[in-house]
């Protein structure tokens, strides 16, 4: 058994520790709101945070996560700066298919926390690993803007 | 008063997207006892099966069972029109990566694990690769097809000037962040309910049923959204959907397949690659006097939906220009690749892309203005009439491409940028700048005549909340969006008070695609016709109720009102269903008009066109190939939109897209035939720092002239075609860097604009 600190929550499960962290997110603990894109980190859909940092889950062995703050999409609404974000969201109604967007949000968190006024560089420079083929990017770059005035 | 429809409404599942609730079907609880299934693909690009030894496969931990071609109780096909396309190889292997069996395991980790341990025996066979050598080779998937107006040849041996040319345009990997995916549920006596992420649940049905010979009636498939399709779910779901299916039936116990990234990439057919030869005959100001063109593209190995993709090529090789004599051969190549599939834009801007190719050679080649000479071809010219008709008969008569043009011309400062640029290019030796302003003109229909059906349910509870459910799916283009708003105007409610289900086949039938841009066209106007069978007996019964003859009865606000008599909508239902009216009804819509000959490609196959126009400005650095793009202006027309927030979404992204596909997405091929670039390590969509820092969008103000949903016009394909602004911009660049017209190849990666200004072999 392993056990895991998710959302603030301690919960044990039952794999093997190499399995990577997304597979016990959404497998054994049905926070489904990870994606799975590509499984090689490159495109960004499994972003969750690791003790406040963004990292991808698909290809972060479940071990690595032990004795860390895992937080995902289902729990980040506990921060002030994710609801900013999540509002600045819907406002500007940057969603359209929404499958890489709970990976854009925990990236934006991130950004946000370690960067009040990002400049449209830093924005493009921290999200660049979050991929979105339905080419969001205009709204996403407008919305971290936004959020970043909500919270100023 | 409300007007949900024209209003910037956020889409309908914005607050589950934000908060990772929005389920597709990976999220779905997975029913108890539920295998998951993996293909084992083929390593050869070309072969005879002689041998598949799967006792490994078979005695590898969790696998439960291994099923063949030989496994299909009926049809072994998923093809959306010829049956060509097997869903499992049966003796021939057709290209690299074709699935060839189906593993059914207790994981998906087993599962795949399992699939590596075939051991098959091919012979392997000559294979043909690419458009020259099926040209070579004269390997057709169909006849070639001629369309002609006028005499190509006299008019070009007349002409003031000719120009010869070619140009080769990529494909593009659809890249969907959402993999293929579906799930199939063993139901009772002979029955199956398939959770397919597909645009199209229809087809997907009846593939099923063939495959098992069943009965259309004992297959349901349902798509509540997918992450993400752009025409690489249209036909090409079926595969998977019917795999799934098959392991379903063959078990009795419900089979997930998703397909993994790489596996995705190899197995699923992409935007068909192009290429262009032409002459073309014009006068000293540009305007074009004859054309004679071939248009190839590879198909890969089987028909999917290749012949229409490329009639729509035809279709839009004019794009905004009258061509006068012209004579179009279109080559549809049979490759031993992967099946080439609808893309977003479905064939049209692969035409599109060859007259503006035409267009800006002629213009460097007379030393003019690009945007000159493309004004001087546009349709409509005044006072003569015989200008406004198309190659294919069909008579322009909604045309705003000129207006449309001077206006984002104007505000976009086209012609003072272009001088600054000049005067930039003139003393920058190694940073060269480009601009470009495209137009373009989209016919909006299914080709397939057909295919231009759509039904739809409203059902209206007895406490006044709504539920509808149609024949089209959401991809995030905002469907289900627009259809919630057109059916709360219809009852004068707010949006939240309408909720979509999930598209299901058992609740509406015989549906269509999401496809063609035209989901609201169709699906908005079916549920709009339920929705006014609903008014219409409300009506009667409020003034039965109340005693009124002929007043003018509102639906508004969550009211329904005659003058100084009003009640709420939901006492209104709540009196009307105890009364014994009927509160829900189906509405159906077929698009009027339209009729074409496929045979000789004549007649009007669109019921309207879309029109917009881009202009790009990019920088290019001639000692790297490297590229950006500085700032992008589009002005494009929705008609009369009924959202201004998810359309304008939708040219952002669709530009976004078509500029990626014409700069830095590539799909190599190797020798052998193996794609090298399966996985996002190796293809590179859009990212955010790829956008450009200025993307200033807006809708032309216009309005359908044909009687569509509210007047809006269709908006998912069109503005995929703005990308094209970047790619003459990038060549306008080059150009500049040469001293001559850059013979610059699509997609234009570092590689090719060097090749293009003579910086590499």
């Amino acid at each position: 058994m392993i056990t895991l600190n998710i959302n603030g929550k301690s919960t044990r499960v039952d794999v093997a520790p190499d399995t990577p962290l997304l597979w016990v997110l959404r497998d054994s603990l049905q926070l489904t709101g990870t994606k799975f894109g590509c499984g090689m980190a490159l495109c960004g859909a499994c972003t969750v945070h690791m003790d406040g940092q963004a990292i991808r889950s698909c290809t972060t062995p479940v071990s690595v996560a032990v004795g860390k703050k895992i937080v995902t999409i289902e729990g980040v609404d506990r921060l002030k700066v994710a609801q900013a974000v999540q509002e600045a969201w819907k406002r500007l109604d940057v969603v359209q298919c929404g499958y890489c967007q709970s990976g854009q949000i925990m990236s934006a968190v991130t950004l946000l926390t370690e960067n009040r006024k990002p400049s449209d560089a830093d924005i493009d420079s921290a999200m660049a690993g979050n991929v979105c083929r339905c080419a969001t990017y205009v709204r996403i770059r407008a919305a971290i803007h936004e959020a970043a005035k909500a919270l100023a | 008063m409300t007007h949900p429809v024209g209003a910037p409404l956020r889409h309908e599942s914005a607050t589950l997207h934000v908060q990772g609730a929005a389920r597709y079907i990976d999220d779905l609880p997975a029913p108890a006892g539920c295998l998951h299934a993996a293909f084992g693909l083929a390593s050869i690009a070309h072969g005879r099966i002689l041998a598949m030894d799967l006792a490994a496969v078979l005695a590898a931990p969790g696998v439960v069972a291994v099923l063949t071609a030989q496994d299909i109780p009926a049809s072994n096909d998923c093809g959306p029109i010829v049956h060509d396309d097997p869903i499992l190889a049966d003796g021939l292997v057709h290209f690299m990566g074709q699935p060839l069996f189906l593993v059914l395991a207790e994981s998906h980790e087993q599962a795949r694990r399992a699939a590596r341990l075939a051991k098959v025996d091919v012979e392997a066979l000559p294979a043909i690769l690419d458009i020259p050598s099926a040209i070579a080779a004269e390997s057709w998937l169909m006849p070639p097809v001629h369309v002609q107006r006028g005499d190509a040849d006299k008019a070009l041996a007349s002409a003031q000037h000719r120009l010869q040319g070619r140009a080769t345009l990529g494909g593009q990997e659809h890249f969907y962040l959402e993999s293929q995916i579906a799930l199939a549920i063993p139901r009772e006596e002979g029955s199956l309910h398939v959770q397919s992420s597909t645009q199209h649940p229809t087809e997907m049905q009846q593939t099923i049923a063939h495959m098992l010979g069943w009965a259309a009636h004992q297959v349901s498939v349902e798509c509540r959204r997918m992450g993400g399709a752009f025409g690489g779910k249209e036909s090409q779901s079926a595969q998977v959907a019917s795999a799934a299916a098959l392991g379903a039936w063959k078990t009795g116990r419900a089979v997930k397949l998703r397909l993994d990234r790489d596996d995705d990439i190899l197995i699923t057919g992409k935007r068909h690659d192009f290429a262009y030869e032409w002459e073309a005959g014009f006068d000293d100001h540009g305007q074009l006097q004859g054309l004679a063109i071939t248009l190839a593209s590879r198909c890969g190995f089987s028909t999917d939906l290749s012949g229409p993709v490329n009639d729509r090529a035809i279709f839009h090789l004019d794009n905004c220009y009258y061509l006068d004599a012209v004579a179009i051969r279109s080559l549809r190549c049979r490759t031993n690749t992967v099946s080439n599939t609808a893309f977003r834009g479905f064939g049209g801007p692969q035409g599109i892309f060859a007259i503006e190719y035409i267009l800006d050679d002629i213009a460097h080649h007379l030393g003019l203005d690009p945007l000159e000479v493309r004004r001087r071809n546009f349709y409509g010219l005044p006072g003569n009439d015989a200008c406004t008709t198309t190659h294919y008969g069909m008579p322009v008569q909604d045309n705003v491409a000129p207006q449309l043009v001077d206006q984002l011309a104007q505000e976009c400062d086209y012609s003072a940028r272009r001088a600054a640029i000049a005067a930039f290019n003139a003393t920058s030796p190694v940073l060269k700048r480009g601009i470009a302003l495209t137009p373009v003109k989209f016919g909006i229909s299914f080709t397939a005549t057909h295919y231009n059906q759509a039904g739809a349910q409203v059902c209206v509870y007895a406490d006044g909340s709504v539920l509808v459910t149609h024949g089209g799916t959401e991809m995030g283009q905002g469907l289900y969006t627009k259809i919630a708003q057109i059916v709360a105007q219809a009852l004068g409610l707010s949006i939240d008070r309408v909720r979509l289900s999930s598209t299901d086949t058992s609740r509406v039938p015989n549906t269509s695609a999401t496809a063609a841009s035209s989901g609201t066209d169709l699906n908005g106007q079916a549920a709009l016709a339920a929705a006014r069978k609903i008014r219409k007996r409300l009506t009667d019964f409020f003034s039965t109720r109340h005693g009124l003859r002929g007043a003018k009865i509102e639906f508004a606000d969550g009211k329904v009102s005659a003058g100084e008599i009003s009640e709420d909508f939901t006492t209104l239902t709540a009196a009307a269903y105890r009364a014994r009216v009927q509160l829900w009804d189906s509405g159906f819509y077929a698009t009027p008009k339209i009729h074409y000959d496929p045979a000789s490609l004549q007649g009007r196959p669109f019921f309207y066109f879309a029109y917009g126009a881009c202009c790009a400005e990019v920088v290019i650095d001639t000692l790297t190939g490297e590229s950006r793009i500085l700032r992008a202006d589009i002005l494009h027309d929705a008609g009369r939109s009924i959202n201004p927030a998810l359309d304008i979404g939708q040219v952002e992204g669709a530009f976004i897209q078509g500029a990626g596909w014409i700069t830095s997405e590539e799909l190599v091929f190797d020798g052998a035939g193996r794609l090298r670039t399966h996985a996002p390590s190796t293809y590179k969509i859009p990212a955010a720092s790829d956008c450009p820092p200025v993307l200033n969008v807006k809708l032309f103000d216009n309005i359908n002239a044909e009687n569509s949903v509210h007047r809006s016009k269709a908006v998912g394909e069109p503005p995929l075609v703005h990308g094209f602004a970047v790619f003459f911009a990038l060549r306008d660049a080059c150009s500049a860097a040469l001293g001559a017209p850059a013979p610059l190849q699509a997609p234009a990666t570092p590689e090719a604009i060097l090749r293009a200004i003579g910086g590499m072999p």
